[in-house]
């Protein structure tokens, strides 16, 4: 591995050759993630950014020790703060869960326990971590919430889900996220469920934060224009397999491997002209070939050459930018 | 309606149509709004092929279809005439009740000296006329009440489900025994009814709750903005989908029906006859020798827990492989 | 909340009426109408012209329903034919409700207190030896007639083994001062330890044959209320927050997961009053049930007529309780 200048501060989360794989009983084993690899620094916000089934959920979850007991491996390994997440003891990783590294998750409502008030899930996680009484955090628990943007927070203590509205729960989420100070924030998705104004304020508010608090910030979205916004580092995922990495203005300006072109052309610009035709990318991931001995996303790519269904791409790049592909736009360098 | 009704269930969307384009396009319309193209097709392969794997539902299905055989042959099969009595002159009502195995009579005979073998088996035939035509006469009368609830709405629905919601308020049980009791000479007509009536809130419910779901889904909607009848609506789409829920209920319904038999013949409102040999009957009559001759119990209640097992697992698998949402 | 109990008491009163014009019915559908129905072998001609008027039977069937229902609230149903000769069908029932009180409340407490645990366990450990073995057991506890139950406890417990009385509410003989009627509780305020004693073990097999049913049903649900909620995103949520195990499951996990197992509990108080009316039979136990099954083997009309407006009035309330509960429970109910 080539250590870039860029990256002159240790990386917060290491996360290296990960491979998780799907075995249910009687069925064939699937490879959701196959060995992907990036790094996290302090204050940093990194994107995971690909198509549902891509493998970006299952990393985060990886990571955070949430995926099913059963059923399925994780290898390889995530260094955080100087420890392999992936091989701590359960109650190791509880401890570290909602204090060092916090998460939130795509569908605010469902995510949040309907029959507990907000006040008691956001209080909740000071109590675990910071040894604090419900006495002692509930007025932090309404400073929380004042912070996030909820207007009235004493009242909104005592509410239960059902009563807030998509973005109101959001935020209660991000919340209790924020709760201990953590210095790694998960967010899967984090506006997919709510409306086009509310994501937008919400983004804004997760920007906020992450510069106020110095958090780093993994996001996971399958939106580039969340990305374009947020990101200082861009890791586009297919297959399991992180395809293409670059900064943010690299990879918007001069992407590299054909999937992330796919992406950006099927954002609709403001500036197009009218009835210019949107091209997503055709297909789906129902038709990948398997890693091993091609390319996965050669039936669907518009520059697949012979090679693409026989052999397999190796990473042509480094830790900070780079992509996976035989016949990558603009002409290999 | 009843008739119209049981004649056009069969019809499912999957059934070409009449050769008319215009239902052709409206078939297809309205099953777009589904996970498939054709869901009744798909649905119904899908859970078969879960349930041929599943034991739980091959146990059910062996049990059943062992029953249901033996019910139909077994006035064949009976070494005994099961109203004869060849062991009576070994009866003696103070020191030995019931007579015990002895050759040609593998379980001995009962406290009249009829050969218990021969009954057991004559016996499964009755309980399955029982299970049956209450499950039937129950889902007729569900399917017209919840049919009529389901498609009209409105104060229709509204009286419907109220009579059907205080008859799920009684405990099913006590109305049986009720509606039972109102019988001047008990027969097995007695038990079928006071049972059916019992089925009728359950599968009313089940049918309006079902038509009621489809009734806002979009397959509905869509025929119905395309001018198709309401009846036409009901009966096509409606009906079929709702289909499922339906069979599985009433494979439960049968274990709860022979469960509820023999509850009622043991509290001595059941078929008084002891000529029609049931389970249910040849239980309660052996409450009297429980110490002296528990066996008498333990054979027929032992059929009707094996059988009713085996319309529960078969029922609950059912009803696992239908859901696609519901697990073990 | 007020609101929400007022509106469920008015569904509840709704339905208690319907329920009374349907047992109108049935006392008027009668094998040889109400009348001899009520009078049983006591008629006499005078009576029977007497109880005709009395019934208003010549008047139109609304002002026959409502002479009904006048009477009903009197509690007036008249005079018990076969279960106590002679008595006022009121307080036959009365007289045996506190036996079957005891009775179906042991019960309940014995479905409840081992069904939830169980179903627990058998979700957090789905697939396992104990999940297969508690779920088949589940199953074949459906499958057997509760009677069946009983009997099978009676013969093995009472009449082989003789480790618990064969039949009964106490042993005959014993002098035990009475004050509710539930003879454990007499004998617990009385302080009279031996009869209270004597009341449980006679308690024992009945109740533990009551509650094989509600114990298989509470625990299906158990197990699957908790599966699903297992699955909730919440959950998720709740170990992203690394809390303790036992917050998850208290917190997250069972109280999510009581809801539906709340009004299953609701459902199946009114199985234990068809229960009780073959178990009390098999332990002959002098409770409602087992005058019920009397009146029902005899055709006891004004006893029965009684019994089921009153298993009904209780069975209504228990599930306004229910209802009640599920508001404490859930948020999304009381505060809409």
């Amino acid at each position: 591995m080539t250590h870039h200048p860029m990256g002159s501060a240790e990386p917060l989360l290491a996360v290296r050759d990960l491979r998780v794989t799907f075995q249910r009983h009687g069925e064939k084993a699937f490879r959701a993630v196959d060995g992907v690899s990036f790094d996290v620094r302090p204050g940093q916000t990194v994107g995971l950014v690909g198509e549902s089934g891509c493998g970006k959920s299952v990393t985060s979850l990886a990571i955070m020790g949430l995926l099913p007991k059963r059923g399925n491996r994780v290898e390889g390994t995530a260094i955080f703060d100087g420890e392999d997440l992936l091989s701590l003891s359960p109650s190791a990783m509880r401890d570290r869960r909602g204090a060092d590294i916090a998460m939130i998750f795509q569908d605010p409502l469902s995510s949040l326990n309907p029959v507990v008030t907000i006040g008691r899930q956001v209080t909740e996680v000071m109590e675990r971590h910071q040894g604090l009484s419900r006495k002692d955090a509930t007025p932090k628990a309404a400073e929380l919430l004042e912070r996030v943007g909820i207007p009235d927070p004493r009242a909104r203590l005592i509410n239960y889900p059902h009563q807030l509205s998509g973005g109101m729960r959001q935020r209660a989420l991000i919340a209790m996220a924020l709760a201990c100070n953590p210095r790694l924030l998960i967010a899967d998705e984090p506006t997919t469920a709510l409306d086009v104004t509310i994501q937008a304020q919400i983004l804004a508010l997760l920007k906020e934060l992450v510069v106020d608090t110095g958090t780093a910030l993994v996001m996971i979205t399958h939106d580039l224009g969340v990305v374009a916004g947020l990101c200082d580092e861009v890791n586009v995922l297919y297959g399991g397999k992180i395809v293409e990495r670059g900064g943010r203005h690299g990879l918007f300006q001069r992407p590299r491997h054909p999937y992330t072109v796919g992406l950006l052309n099927s954002i609709p610009r403001l500036d197009a002209p009218r009835g210019e035709k949107l091209s997503p990318v055709p297909g789906s991931v129902a038709d990948n070939l398997p890693w091993d001995s091609a390319c996965a996303f050669a039936p669907r790519c518009p520059n697949v050459l012979d090679v693409c269904t026989q052999e397999q791409p190796g990473w042509d790049g480094d830790q900070v930018v780079g992509y996976r592909c035989f016949n990558p736009m603009g002409g290999p360098r | 309606m009843t008739d119209r009704a049981s004649g056009t269930t069969d019809e499912s969307p999957r059934r070409p149509s009449y050769g008319q384009r215009r239902r052709a396009r409206i078939d297809a319309l309205a099953t777009a709004g589904t996970v498939d193209d054709q869901p009744g097709v798909s649905l119904i392969r899908s859970a078969w092929l879960r349930l041929r794997r599943n034991p739980v539902f091959l146990i059910g299905l062996a049990i059943t279809v062992v029953f249901v055989v033996l019910a139909l042959v077994s006035p064949w099969l009976a070494p005994w005439d099961p109203t004869a009595r060849p062991l009576l002159d070994q009866v003696r009502p103070q020191s030995n009740p019931v007579p015990g195995p002895e050759p040609g009579h593998p379980l001995g005979a009962d406290d009249r000296g009829r050969d218990l073998l021969s009954r057991l088996l004559v016996g499964s035939r009755q309980t399955l006329i029982v299970g049956v035509f209450a499950t039937l006469f129950g889902l007729l009368g569900g399917l017209v009440l919840g049919t009529l609830a389901g498609a009209m709405g409105g104060w229709v629905d509204s009286l419907v489900m109220r009579v059907v919601d205080v008859m799920l308020s009684i405990p099913s049980l006590l109305l049986a025994f009720t509606i039972a009791s109102l019988a001047r000479s008990p027969s097995q007509w007695t038990l079928i009814v006071a049972i059916a009536v019992v089925q009728v809130p359950i599968f009313a419910r089940l049918l309006r709750g079902s038509m009621l779901a489809q009734r806002s889904s979009d397959h509905v909607l869509a025929a119905r903005s395309l001018g198709v009848k309401p009846r036409a609506i009901v009966f096509r789409h409606m009906l079929p989908n709702a289909l499922g829920p339906v069979i599985v209920q009433a494979t439960l319904s049968l274990a709860v029906a022979i469960i509820d038999a023999a509850a009622l013949s043991f509290l001595g409102l059941g078929n008084p006859d002891q000529r029609q040999p049931e389970w249910g009957q040849m239980l309660g009559l052996a409450q009297r020798y429980i110490s002296e001759a528990p066996h008498l119990a333990f054979y027929p209640a032992g059929c009707i827990i094996v059988v009713a097992l085996g319309f529960t697992l078969m029922g609950e698998s059912l009803r696992e492989a239908l859901d696609p949402k519901s697990r073990r | 909340m007020l609101r929400f109990v007022v509106r469920r008491l008015l569904q509840m009163c709704m339905v208690v009426v319907v329920l009374s014009m349907l047992v109108f019915v049935w006392l008027r559908s009668l094998p040889g109408g109400p009348v001899s129905a009520i009078l049983g072998e006591r008629q006499t001609p005078q009576r029977r012209a007497a109880l005709e008027a009395a019934l208003g039977l010549d008047q139109p069937l609304p002002v026959q329903y409502l002479k009904f229902m006048e009477r009903a609230i009197q509690g007036n149903f008249g005079v018990s034919t076969k279960v106590l000769p002679g008595e006022d069908a009121l307080d036959v029932f009365l007289s045996r409700l506190p036996a079957t009180i005891e009775l179906s409340l042991l019960a309940l407490f014995l479905a409840i207190t081992l069904g939830i645990p169980l179903g627990y366990l058998a979700a957090r450990r789905q697939g396992s030896v104990t999940d297969t073995t508690a779920v088949i057991f589940s199953l074949v506890g459906v499958a057997v007639p509760v009677f069946f139950t009983a009997f099978l406890l009676k013969y093995f417990f009472a009449v082989e083994w003789n480790l618990l009385p064969v039949s009964g509410r106490q042993t005959t003989g014993l002098d035990a001062t009475r004050v509710t009627g539930m003879f454990v509780l007499d004998g617990v305020l009385t302080r009279e330890w031996d009869a209270a004693w004597d009341a449980v073990k006679h308690l024992i097999l009945p109740a533990v044959a009551l509650a094989t049913i509600p114990f298989a049903v509470i625990f299906r649900i158990t197990r699957a209320s908790v599966l699903d909620v297992l699955d909730e995103d919440y959950v998720r949520t709740a170990e992203a927050k690394g809390l303790t195990a036992q917050v998850i499951r208290g917190r997250h996990v069972l109280r999510n997961a009581m809801l539906p197992v709340v009004t299953t509990v609701g459902l199946q108080v009114g199985g234990l009053l068809a229960g009780a009316v073959l178990t009390e039979t098999v332990f002959s136990y002098r409770g409602v049930g087992d005058a019920l099954a009397t009146a029902f083997r005899e055709k006891d009309y004004p006893v029965l007529q009684v019994l089921i407006l009153a298993a009904a009035v209780i069975y209504v309330l228990v599930n306004l309780l229910v209802d009640i509960a599920y508001a404490v429970i859930d948020p999304r109910i009381r505060t809409r």
